[in-house]
């Protein structure tokens, strides 16, 4: 039986967001330490080989990303969301995202930023939910998102938006950084990727959902995109890079 | 990079937590100062008689190591880089996650006696945070101008020790290093200043000295 507070949220007819707390807030600031500022989410490897060069270059990119990715670490957050109060057997959920992250280079990226946004999130809340994911020698990202977005209040839909509005603001931020683009017009432009966002945070709780009510990581979404993974393998070997990925 | 032990070690002892464990020491300041010589200095000084590790935070990924590397000054597996996504100052300030994964990893790994933190060339601003390092060295050069101390900013007032370096070139860029050193002594409220050239003195006695003296203060 799930919580209440796991299904109180229409889903599939618009996301209708948490009420906003300070923890919400912070988690979803990208000032807040956890790594993120190294991490490009693709675009460094995109722009080295001129494959995207404008806003509407990166725009693309994002609607992309998002339809075809997306959903693994939405998804996997939002589980970590659902079960944060269960003491589950948290390396199984680890692996199933680690199944689905073919890329060594991005399975370290997300364990890097999921062991730096863990540093955090255990002096912010620090109670057993936390603690439990401390007990893994490594621990991917939308895990310790979940987990933090549960202690600070979230559903598990809110904490889908939050990986999908983390993927968007890396790759923006790295837009800006690498390319001096207008982060202006890249604001607007994350403004209208987030709304892409929506259903595919939404899908991917209600997917999760359904693979924490079966105790079964492997229903988790498996999406994914063979050009995304490749770059990321050629960036983390390549020599003049100044993200880690 | 060996990134599987930058993961596994994500426990954070706050350093404020006790005297235990290496001291760690941030070097710091504008691009082309010496950062990189004086890290190369210190670890030819040092390693005979310390145990020593090396986080760079150079903005082309390995250079710095490249560097430390390629003139042998410590072995491989001592030398960790990080990169920082454009942003040196926010690696070593306001997000110090991934620094404190490369430290932590090298101290799991080495049990040293000092770590040594450079950061990537930023401005004057760019300072580290306290919770990554115990103290830091701000690297200036003369050759960025004799007002620079005046000018004042974090890494010149609050740094631990102020190094104003290339002290050979101030005739050739008509600098004047009485001027300098007043002028950073005047904002620095008795915290040390030293003017010195890297490149004429390279055993950087006047730094190691201090280094060491911090050393023996977080043993005590």
């Amino acid at each position: 039986m799930l919580p209440e507070f796991v299904t109180r949220r229409k889903r599939g007819s618009g996301y209708v967001p948490a009420v906003l707390s300070s923890g919400l807030l912070l988690l979803a600031d990208s000032r807040t330490p956890s790594g993120g500022h190294g991490h490009s989410g693709g675009v460094e490897a995109l722009v080295d080989r001129g494959l995207i060069r404008t806003v509407d270059d990166l725009a693309l990119f994002l609607s992309g990303r998002l339809l075809a990715g997306g959903a693994v670490p939405a998804s996997a957050a939002s589980a970590a969301c659902a079960l944060a109060s269960s003491a589950p057997d948290w390396s199984r959920w680890d692996a199933a995202v680690s199944a689905r992250t073919p890329s060594a280079a991005l399975r370290a990226a997300s364990r890097a930023q999921g062991s730096a946004l863990l540093r955090t999130v255990a002096l912010a809340w620090p109670g057993p939910d936390v603690a439990a994911l401390r007990a893994l020698s490594h621990v991917h990202h939308p895990l310790v998102l979940g987990v933090a977005a549960a202690s600070a209040g979230a559903t598990p839909t809110d904490a889908a938006v939050l990986a999908l509005h983390h993927l968007i603001g890396g790759a923006c931020s790295a837009g800006v950084r690498l390319l001096g683009l207008d982060p202006l017009a890249v604001a607007a432009a994350a403004v209208a990727a987030g709304r892409h966002a929506e259903p595919v945070a939404a899908s991917s709780a209600d997917a999760a959902l359904l693979a924490v009510a079966a105790d079964d990581p492997a229903l988790l979404p498996a999406d994914g995109s063979p050009l995304h993974d490749v770059l990321a393998q050629l960036h983390d070997t390549s020599e003049a890079t100044l993200f880690a990925s | 990079m060996h990134r599987d032990d930058l993961m596994a070690a994500h426990t954070h002892a706050p350093l404020a937590a006790g005297p235990a464990g290496p001291l760690r020491v941030g070097i710091g300041g504008p691009v082309g100062g010496g950062k990189t010589a004086l890290v190369a200095a210190l670890c030819r000084a040092l390693r005979d008689e310390l145990s020593l590790a090396v986080v760079t935070n150079d903005i082309y990924t390995e250079e710095d190591a490249e560097f430390l590397r390629r003139h042998g000054v410590l072995p491989d597996d001592r030398i960790r880089a990080v990169r920082t996504g454009c942003c040196p100052h926010t690696a070593i300030r306001d997000d110090i996650t991934a620094n404190l994964d490369a430290v932590e990893a090298l101290e799991a790994r080495h049990n040293p006696d000092l770590v040594l933190v450079e950061s990537g060339g930023d401005n004057l601003t760019a300072t580290f945070s306290y919770g990554l390092v115990h103290a830091q060295i701000f690297v200036l050069d003369v050759a960025g101008g004799d007002k620079v101390p005046r000018k004042g900013g974090p890494g010149v007032t609050r740094s631990d020790l102020l190094v104003i370096n290339k002290i050979d070139l101030a005739p050739l860029v008509g600098a004047d290093l009485e001027v300098m050193r007043v002028d950073a002594e005047k904002v620095r409220e008795g915290r040390p200043t030293v003017l010195v050239s890297l490149r004429e003195q390279p055993d950087a006695a006047p730094i190691v000295e201090w280094i060491t003296a911090q050393v023996r203060a977080r043993r005590a």
